[in-house]
């Protein structure tokens, strides 16, 4: 990887830096493995994980009515919410780290480019109209009507915004970073005139909704998200040196021979589709995106090369911790996922700023 | 678009294609299994939704209930004795499995979407009763909810007792001559009121009292326009009972935008139990009797259906 890395980025302290970078990833890499062992072992029902063996032998011997409850547990319900979290906090944090390098933005979120306003709009159409003139969509897609909504309008938010932002092959990070918010805007006036014109049934989920959950999770979800799952690992590490040269500026960043055009549109591309499906699996979720990146720099310092894979797993770490706590505080009722994730994240976040400032970013 | 950005378009477009591809050959159904008859085993049930457990109850199955959710606030011990599953539109899948149910009644309202369709493929049976705010609806979810305990003698003097109280209800409207024009309040924020139009539960219930919705051009629940309430210039608003200080009901007939329609003239709110009027249970006769009686104060009372 260090072959990645621009010389500039290069300080004194390599070997510190590098080995505090592989220290944070292994640290991430094992708190995701205990909360994923812990978020299939504890829930609402009491069936823990010592279960497994048993219902994985019943599985393959084909019977097993006496733990179908089990199986069903473990496996239809605990173990696509595992992955679908897991899945949901790397998007997001991934997407966070690389929206606040590509704009040198602090304050850049996942939904900087419009995905979340769009994928929201999209959402709450069909949420809305769906007694009404949607009513065919929905019928059509049935449960996987509003996810399917909300991909499709985040994209085509951010497709708007990159044709409108991109002149003579090239597009100003500036002018995307205004222009998103300007969509995002819109996207939000319009959400309130759909508000305005629903009944109150159909405010509910809306309101529901913007607070996000997984406890939709099932199997088609998981697949549904997979190709996304594939796509950050297999292009993400291909934007560390892009993205590092970003760190000095677009014009430095030439210079230095990255590819800028090419860097920007890969990131746009990669974000809107991975908070695009991560939004569609689990509604609107704050906070994640914006401060698990933060969080990272802090401890690793701004190499990409250490952010981006820390922030994957950490992000994974922090989503399922959020959820567990979700679905097991006011067992058998459940808390909406995004504001268990700011209770937990916000004053951990503002500690760590208040002590030790923005680490390499602002 | 330059070629590079039409290749970033193509690509979108194909992840795009790919999800919807994967999601369209989901499980659309989930299975449904509409547990139209009698339930094998009803010892341990789930109920979700104020009616359903409101008529549970008052079929003498409380004993068997195990949870509820948040919208059954009566019977006042439901809540207080069971287990709760949180907000039926919010419900957890593992949360309700949880309780161990045999059956799971809830209102066609339960959701989300994507865990009514998992508890609906689980092998727990899953009665869905529909909400229809008419007498008729009402002696439906009571068949419906019988059928799956086996309960039909109790359901029987049940349906009974709805049936006539909505049969007196409905004499006497006969008598009323002139309907009173009344408005539902459902809030006020910021001095703005968010009244109920048709197609409301608030509607039907003013339909049942005798009464006529002067909002009855709005559609659904939405704020009313300051120079609107003057328009429609009820003689009665009807609100929910609101026991928070400075946000009380009577407070709104001093509201500008009702300062000089003719309920705030004549000083004529109604205050009511929100859920009692508007759920649509058993009690609906009797909330509609008691709403009636309010309105039309002068009514004879001789009629009064079997009380509670």
């Amino acid at each position: 990887m260090s072959a990645a890395i621009p010389a500039a980025t290069l300080s004194v302290a390599i070997g510190e830096r590098r080995r505090r970078g592989r220290n944070v990833i292994t640290a991430s890499a094992i708190l995701l493995a205990a909360m994923a062992v812990l978020s299939l072992s504890v829930g609402a029902t009491g069936v823990s994980l010592d279960v497994l063996p048993g219902v994985i032998a019943d599985l393959l011997a084909g019977s097993g009515t006496d733990t179908a409850r089990e199986r069903l547990i473990l496996l239809e319900i605990r173990l696509p919410r595992t992955l679908l979290a897991m899945f949901v906090g790397t998007a997001l944090a991934v997407s966070g780290a690389m929206m606040q390098g590509l704009f040198r933005n602090p304050l850049a979120d996942p939904g900087v480019i419009g995905v979340s306003a769009g994928a929201a709009l999209a959402a709450v159409c069909v949420i809305a109209l769906g007694h009404g003139i949607a009513a065919p969509v929905v019928s059509l897609f049935g449960i996987y009507a509003v996810p399917i909504a909300a991909f499709l309008g985040g994209m085509a938010a951010t497709m708007v915004l990159v044709g409108i932002t991109a002149r003579h092959g090239h597009i100003s990070v500036g002018t995307l970073l205004l222009a998103g918010i300007a969509i995002a805007a819109l996207a939000q006036s319009l959400l309130g005139l759909i508000a305005f014109a629903s009944d109150d049934r159909a405010l509910r989920d809306l309101t529901l909704w913007t607070l996000g959950s997984l406890a939709g999770a099932s199997w088609t979800k998981v697949l549904a998200v997979a190709p996304f799952g594939v796509l950050i690992v297999l292009l993400v590490p291909r934007l560390v040196r892009g993205l590092n040269g970003f760190l000095f500026g677009e014009a430095e960043a030439f210079h230095l021979g990255v590819e800028v055009e090419k860097t920007k549109r890969l990131v746009v591309v990669a974000t809107a589709a991975c908070v695009g499906a991560a939004v569609a699996v689990a509604g609107i979720i704050g906070f994640l995106g914006i401060v698990v990146p933060h969080f990272v720099r802090l401890l690793t310092g701004p190499d990409h090369a250490y952010v981006l894979p820390a922030s994957a797993l950490l992000g994974a770490a922090l989503a399922l911790g959020a959820d567990i706590a979700a679905r097991i505080v006011v067992a058998p009722a459940e808390l909406p996922l995004g504001i268990v994730m700011a209770i937990i994240g916000a004053p951990i976040f503002l500690h760590l700023v208040l002590k030790r400032g923005i680490g390499g970013l602002g | 678009m330059t070629p590079g950005s039409n290749r970033s378009a193509g690509l979108l477009f194909a992840l795009s294609v790919c999800l919807v591809g994967v999601a369209a050959m989901g499980d659309r159904s989930g299975a449904a299994e509409q547990a139209a008859g009698t339930v094998a085993d009803t010892s341990r049930i789930v109920s979700i939704g104020g009616d359903v457990t409101e008529i549970l109850y008052a079929l003498h199955a409380a004993p068997k209930i195990v949870a509820v959710d948040t919208t059954s606030t009566f019977p006042g011990k439901a809540l207080k004795e069971k287990k709760s599953v949180g907000y039926m539109r919010a419900l957890s899948t593992e949360g309700v499995l949880s309780t161990n149910p045999t059956v799971i009644i809830a209102a066609a309202d339960a959701g989300p979407p994507e865990v009514v369709s998992a508890l609906k493929s689980s092998s727990v049976p899953y009665v869905e009763v529909p909400d229809v705010p008419t007498p008729e609806g009402i002696a439906e979810k009571i068949r419906l909810v019988a059928a799956a305990l086996g309960a039909e003698e109790e359901a029987k003097a049940l349906a009974r007792d709805v049936a006539r109280d909505f049969n007196a209800l409905a004499d006497q409207r006969r008598s009323i001559t002139k309907p009173v024009r009344a408005l539902f309040v459902l809030s006020v924020q910021n001095g703005r009121a968010m009244v109920a139009g048709s197609g409301t539960a608030a509607d039907a219930i003013f339909a049942l009292a005798g009464a006529e919705n002067a909002a009855a051009q709005i559609n659904g629940y939405k704020p009313l326009a300051d120079e609107a309430a003057v328009e429609l210039a009820p003689d009665v608003i009807v609100a929910m009972q609101n026991p928070v200080p400075g946000n009380e009901p009577r407070k709104m007939l001093e509201l500008p935008l009702f300062r000089s329609t003719p309920a705030a003239v004549n000083k004529r709110l109604i205050e009511m139990d929100g859920n009692y009027l508007l759920n649509f249970g058993p009690r609906a006769g009797q909330a509609a009797r008691d709403l009636m009686q309010a309105l039309y104060p002068t009514l004879s009372r001789s009629a009064k259906g079997s009380g509670q």
